[in-house]
């Protein structure tokens, strides 16, 4: 069962896609109010449900370019409380940039499609979505991380700090990153400690996951 | 002798030397001929009129005035000669005796008919007159010490007197000598240049083939990229989503089979079903990136220069977007300059660059490797680059001496 019940609305333009994701989504106990197939739709019944989350596809029609990313960030200046997961068929990091500076909101979401089809994690990631954070597909995470400047700060991070970076990165909290590195959450902080020295960032900022990757961007 | 090809070219490329070159002489001797050719032009021609008119009621008159593009076809023949003196690389055209021995057979040149004409009739009067003009100012001018001298002189209402004004007058003799050489020079230019026109209509239909074959080339490049696109957008639309919706029903399967063998099957198959996916992923954007269309060259480049082994400094200054094929070989070119650094330069970094120069948009791969890449290699990518960018006007250049460094640049007009 889910952290909490969630009313979604969902856009995804393959019919075969959203009856899978509905499907998924149903299964583990949320409330699809409505599952449509362009932006349009989407703006129509996010304005009409008010839901607590929306789902959707980058790419819809009519001109199957970026609709869905353009109706995400209408909602977010709309309704800034209505957490966004978006899902993409291809990682971009040009994407997620546009998507993390709409206008400031609820939780955001970026990732692959196919990160749907691990089930668990797919709805382990909205739920952190629907409270709040940013999830970013580790995927791209992956690629701005790897792009390694010989001279720039990155190069000073202990391997154990970019783990760290990365895990943050996708958005996790410190609990989370102990966790999958089997370590104490203290130790946790350290490191990002070292980290926020090392690059310089403002540790004290709650959009921590935008900062660094801001950072990693620039 | 100069060795300029024409009058024009000398006129237009060194003015001061044109002076001393043969083309003024050969320009006033054009428009000197001009005028007996016109004469005996306007003389045969309408006598054969005159004599056709006359005679048109006696049936005879027909063939009298079938004998007109004859005429002009001869006339043509002088003319292309004449053509000579003020251009090196004359028309070839028939000579005298093919255009006989091919007699009635030979269509008639409306052109041609036209250009008799115009040469018996406007062609020798205005070079007769500005040639009696162009001589006659600078000449009186220039004999004025002396003419000053024998008799009363008077130029459009200068009253010149013996000495320094006289010698004054010669210099103002002097320089419009200079002008007449100019303007004898741009006559026969311009003459020569409507003789070429209608003499040698061969050339206006080379000129426009030139044109249509251009324009056939970049429809080509147009079409092989909207080709790509639809063969991308069917990937994407088709083939990925299957696949995708095939992995969502595998990790919904998963949470339904008990633990056993099936879901170890299961669990395998979607393992499969995703590296499918990674490869058509690949593929997709190999064929056109989706990044490429939404966010256009530099956000594309970035991403291509994230995923590169080596790294990479990209620097792209283009403000606008490019059109459409520009921007696609732009990033194909990254995309295949990149994807040999990895593989065969053993770089240790590589930088990209793009800026707008006029009208052109030039573009750099450049890396700190071992050099020795060729744009004629077996296999390379950078030979179909080339092809489709010359198909654009463009160009591209590989600098990869021995040891490096390595320089990959394209250059392609851009209008906007």
């Amino acid at each position: 069962m889910p952290v909490r019940r969630l009313r979604i609305v969902l856009a995804e333009d393959a019919a075969l896609l959203r009856e899978g994701l509905v499907g998924i989504l149903e299964r583990a106990g949320h409330e699809v109010v409505a599952a449509v197939g362009d932006a349009d739709a989407l703006l129509a019944y996010v304005a009409k449900e008010r839901p607590d989350a929306v789902v959707t596809d980058i790419r819809m029609p009519p001109t199957h370019t970026d609709e869905g990313l353009r109706a995400a960030a209408r909602i977010r200046g709309e309704h800034p409380g209505i957490a966004i997961m978006v899902l993409s068929a291809y990682v971009a990091e040009a994407y997620v940039s546009e998507l993390l500076d709409s206008a400031a909101g609820g939780g955001i979401g970026y990732l692959l499609k196919d990160r749907v089809g691990h089930v668990r994690e797919f709805l382990d990631s909205l739920d952190r979505v629907a409270a709040g954070e940013t999830v970013i597909d580790p995927q791209v995470v992956r690629q701005l991380l790897g792009r390694r400047r010989a001279d720039g700060p990155l190069a000073s991070l202990t391997e154990r700090e970019r783990e760290v970076l990365a895990l943050m990165a996708e958005g996790r909290t410190n609990g989370s990153i102990a966790e999958v590195l089997v370590v104490s959450e203290g130790a946790v902080r350290k490191h990002v400690g070292n980290i926020f020295a090392k690059l310089r960032l403002d540790s004290s900022s709650d959009r921590r996951v935008s900062a660094v990757l801001a950072y990693l961007r620039g | 002798m100069s060795g300029t090809p024409d009058a024009w070219a000398a006129l237009r490329a060194q003015p001061w030397r044109y002076l001393g070159s043969r083309w003024p002489w050969g320009a006033l001797a054009y428009l000197l001929t001009t005028v007996p050719v016109g004469v005996v032009a306007l003389v045969v021609l309408g006598l054969t009129l005159f004599v056709g008119a006359v005679t048109l009621v006696v049936v005879v008159g027909i063939v009298v005035l079938a004998t007109v593009p004859v005429l002009a076809g001869l006339l043509g023949v002088v003319e292309r000669a004449r053509l000579r003196l003020v251009q090196h690389a004359a028309p070839s055209g028939m000579t005298l005796a093919d255009r006989l021995r091919a007699g009635r057979r030979l269509a008639v040149s409306w052109p041609e008919v036209g250009y008799a004409f115009l040469v018996a009739v406007v062609l020798w009067p205005l070079d007769a007159l500005l040639l009696v003009l162009a001589v006659s100012f600078p000449v009186v001018m220039l004999l004025a010490p002396w003419l000053a001298t024998v008799g009363r002189m008077e130029v459009m209402g200068w009253q010149v007197d013996p000495g320094a004004e006289a010698w004054a007058a010669c210099a103002v003799g002097l320089v419009l000598l200079v002008a007449a050489a100019y303007l004898v020079g741009l006559a026969a230019v311009a003459q020569a240049a409507l003789a070429r026109l209608l003499l040698d209509p061969r050339q206006a239909e080379l000129a426009r083939a030139v044109v249509d074959l251009r324009r056939s080339r970049v429809d080509l490049v147009d079409a092989f990229e909207t080709e790509r696109r639809r063969i991308e957008r069917d990937l994407h639309d088709g083939v990925q989503q299957q696949l995708v919706a095939l992995t969502m029903t595998l990790g919904h399967a998963e949470l339904d089979v008990p633990e056993g063998p099936g879901l170890t099957l299961v669990r395998r198959a979607h393992r499969q079903a995703e590296q499918a996916l990674d490869d058509l992923r690949g593929t997709v954007r190999g064929i056109h990136p989706r990044v490429l269309a939404d966010h256009g060259l530099a956000a594309a480049v970035h991403e291509i220069a994230d995923r590169s082994t080596v790294p990479v400094d990209v620097d792209i200054r283009l403000e606008e977007r490019l059109q459409v094929p520009v921007e696609a070989a732009a990033y194909f070119v990254v995309s295949e300059a990149l994807t040999n650094v990895a593989r065969h330069a053993r770089a240790r970094r590589t930088e990209v660059h793009a800026w707008r120069q006029a009208d052109r948009v030039v573009l750099t791969v450049i890396d700190d490797g071992v050099g020795g890449a060729r744009l004629d290699g077996a296999g390379s990518g950078l030979r179909g680059l080339a092809i489709r960018l010359d198909a654009l006007g463009g160009e591209l250049t590989v600098s990869s001496p021995s040891g490096g460094p390595t320089e990959v640049r394209m250059e392609c007009p851009c209008a906007g």
